[in-house]
């Protein structure tokens, strides 16, 4: 069995009335994987991570979770995952002891006060067990809905954007935590928007308007894109990106401080359209890596062009 | 600077904003046109604080013509509808005590031969004074209506008994209520009337409030079934339910004297499904409703017709058939009669027995429907 994926969906789609969120999504995460799951804002993620622990029936597709059938066995599944909300969804009027008992309870584990007590160990919420969840800071709740959905020691976690609103500080205790888990053996699932912990995952997937774009290593996903980037340097660029923006063999402008990231598909048409501007005087250029952001903005720039006219989002994936 | 002044401009923008925000809100602006619909409908047409064709029944121990005449004249009348004839005592007294009808006239052995002699023979009716308004106005009426009724056979020689004082001797026995006390009618009612107040709005939002404050997402990721979720919101509220009835039902006694004369057995049965069913109603209106707004309003919607149909305001006869239909399908109408009877009236369970199935039939489709709307899943 532990050969076998934790995840493993074909063609799962989901519509909301005339609009399809998810069209045809298909992964396999590997067991004891951190599998990051990003994508612009509306792209389908939460619907996709709902309908994998039940609480959305997919209109199409198959899939197992555990090796649960995830229509007809979501019991089941329910019993062996843990789902943290994107919004924080226990009970503000409860103390972070009672919201912890109350889910112990649901999940009817044996020796509940000992395993509420590790939990709140564990994550070091131990001395704020009587504060009310609802004065907690975002950070603090963060850890309290972490507490909550690893306490019944589930095989796989779902994590939908968990570092959302939260400092630098705390997102990167919260990784350290996610990383010591799935040295446990838990698999973990994890939405974000934020390129760094992209990087602390051992595959990606990245998904835009319902469907699935890329998936794999960071590495295989920037090398799968084909994606080759120039970077400028100096002070006057505005000039610069607007003149590039929309030049043939050009994808992708941005803008990162005092650098220009000026990315395409193919090296010699963007060699082209940079070369008016290389001997600029104050302006230094050179060939990078496209970064996991370049590669993702692209995407996203390809895929708007091929499915969603006019649908953009404000997603900064 | 004009921005220290009133500004019709900025008026305006809250003006419109308001008015767009009223349109979206559909339930709410169905509120402001259906609320003063339905006040105009029940005032307009359904109530009548004088109510008519009140159910007779007759216990007749003479079968002269006088006596049909006056069964005849009571049918005649406006406020009365003969609909049993009764052969014995504890037939009305049972008839009486479960509700089935409002008087009873009985016609004494002899009653024609009294009569004609100038005996002056009682006639007593009995009233279920238990609310003392639904009666008033017939028993009134009873002087004239027998007088009257009589006048046609008391010609010739016996025109003179016709004449004089009232050829009968009318005793009036207001049951259940002798001295006519509102209290005693109100009092038990309010039991009815508070439960299906705050055992609906209490369990509506307990069950919106998780899904506005979105605790409802946790709640369905995790292994917990529908049924354990509704009995488990209801619960509590059945014993916060025995409190508020503990409480009125004690200052009834203590405040007001309001006896309490039946089976307690038979109240707490009552009280047991008419609270559950309350309690199913506030937990359907929290699967039909979006937001605590709208679960308000809906447990206003039902709370409504509620008092003033179901014989808590005005007496339930008083209402057209249509409108009695709807009565019989709240929950609080068999309530009060269940609590007017076993504490006025002194009803036992098997008396309470035809309005606790209508109870319990409520409460069974209501908590069906009820399950069924409940999603086990966000879609």
């Amino acid at each position: 069995m532990t050969g076998a994926p934790a995840i493993d969906v074909q063609g799962l789609t989901k519509r909301f009335g005339a609009k399809t969120v998810v069209d045809g999504f298909s992964i396999q995460v590997t067991r004891g994987q951190i599998h990051g799951f990003l994508g612009p804002n509306g792209s389908g993620k939460t619907t996709t991570i709902r309908m994998l622990c039940g609480l959305l029936v997919p209109d199409a597709g198959t899939g197992t979770c555990l090796g649960h059938d995830i229509v007809r066995e979501s019991w089941a599944i329910k019993r062996q995952v843990g789902y943290m909300t994107q919004k924080f969804s226990l009970y503000e009027d409860l103390t972070i002891g009672e919201n912890l008992d109350f889910v112990a309870r649901l999940y009817a584990l044996p020796d509940r006060k000992a395993q509420v007590k590790a939990a709140l160990d564990r994550l070091g919420l131990a001395h704020r067990r009587d504060q009310l969840a609802g004065t907690l800071s975002g950070g603090w709740k963060q850890r309290l809905a972490l507490a909550a959905c690893i306490l019944h020691g589930p095989k796989l976690l779902l994590l939908d954007e968990p570092t959302a609103g939260v400092d630098p500080k705390a997102r990167r205790e919260f990784w350290d935590e996610i990383h010591a888990l799935a040295a446990e053996g838990m698999t973990v699932l994890v939405s974000t928007h934020y390129m760094d912990e992209a990087e602390r995952c051992h595959r990606i997937a990245y998904l835009a308007y319902g469907k699935l774009l890329t998936v794999g290593s960071v590495p295989e996903v920037i090398a799968g894109a084909g994606l080759h980037s120039l970077a400028a340097e100096g002070e006057e660029l505005g000039p610069v990106r607007r003149d590039l923006e929309g030049k043939p063999g050009v994808s992708m402008v941005a803008p990162f401080g005092s650098r220009l990231h000026v990315s395409g598909p193919d090296p010699v048409l963007l060699a082209q359209a940079v070369d008016p501007w290389r001997d600029q005087p104050g302006l230094r250029w050179q060939a990078v890596e496209p970064s996991l952001e370049d590669v993702f903005i692209h995407l996203m720039h390809q895929s708007r062009d091929n499915f969603a006219p006019g649908t953009a989002t404000g997603g900064t994936a | 600077m004009s921005g220290d002044r009133f500004s019709p401009t900025r008026l305006l923008a809250m003006v419109v904003k308001e008015f767009i925000q009223m349109k979206r809100d559909r339930l709410t602006f169905a509120m402001m046109v259906g609320i003063p619909i339905i006040q105009l409908m029940l005032f307009g047409f359904a109530i009548n604080s004088d109510p008519k064709h009140l159910p007779t029944a007759i216990l007749s121990l003479d079968q002269g013509p006088f006596s049909r005449s006056v069964v005849a004249g009571l049918q005649n009348s406006a406020y009365y509808r003969v609909e049993w004839v009764a052969e014995t005592r504890a037939e009305v007294d049972a008839m009486l005590d479960r509700g089935v009808v409002q008087f009873v006239l009985t016609i004494p052995a002899g009653f024609g031969r009294d009569l004609v002699r100038g005996d002056r023979p009682v006639l007593l009716l009995e009233a279920d004074a238990a609310d003392p308004a639904a009666t008033g106005n017939a028993v009134g009426a009873l002087n004239n209506i027998v007088r009257d009724s009589l006048r046609h056979d008391l010609t010739g020689p016996l025109a003179e008994l016709a004449q004089s004082q009232p050829p009968v001797d009318l005793r009036i026995h207001r049951r259940y209520n002798p001295e006519g006390l509102t209290q005693y009618n109100i009092v038990p009612g309010l039991v009815g009337t508070i439960l299906t107040m705050t055992m609906i709005i209490m369990t509506a939002l307990a069950v919106t409030r998780e899904r506005e404050r979105g605790t409802m997402e946790n709640l369905l990721a995790m292994p917990v079934r529908p049924l354990e979720v509704m009995v488990g919101k209801l619960a509590p509220f059945i014993l916060v339910g025995a409190v508020q009835v503990t409480i009125i039902i004690g200052a009834a006694r203590l405040l007001f004297g309001v006896p309490m004369l039946g089976s307690p057995v038979a109240l707490v049965v009552g009280l047991l499904f008419f609270i559950t069913a309350n309690l199913a109603v506030g937990f359907l209106f929290s699967t039909l409703a979006r937001n605590q707004l709208q679960a308000m309003q809906m447990s206003f919607f039902f709370f409504l017709p509620s008092i003033l149909m179901s014989g808590f305001m005005f007496p339930f006869r008083g209402m057209p058939q249509w409108a009695q239909t709807i009565g019989e399908a709240l929950p609080l109408t068999h309530f009060l009669r269940i609590v007017r009877g076993v504490m006025l009236k002194g009803n036992g369970l098997p008396d309470a027995w035809p309005n606790l199935w209508p109870l319990v039939l409520f409460l069974l489709v209501v908590s069906t429907i009820a399950v069924n709307r409940y999603r086990q899943t966000l879609d």
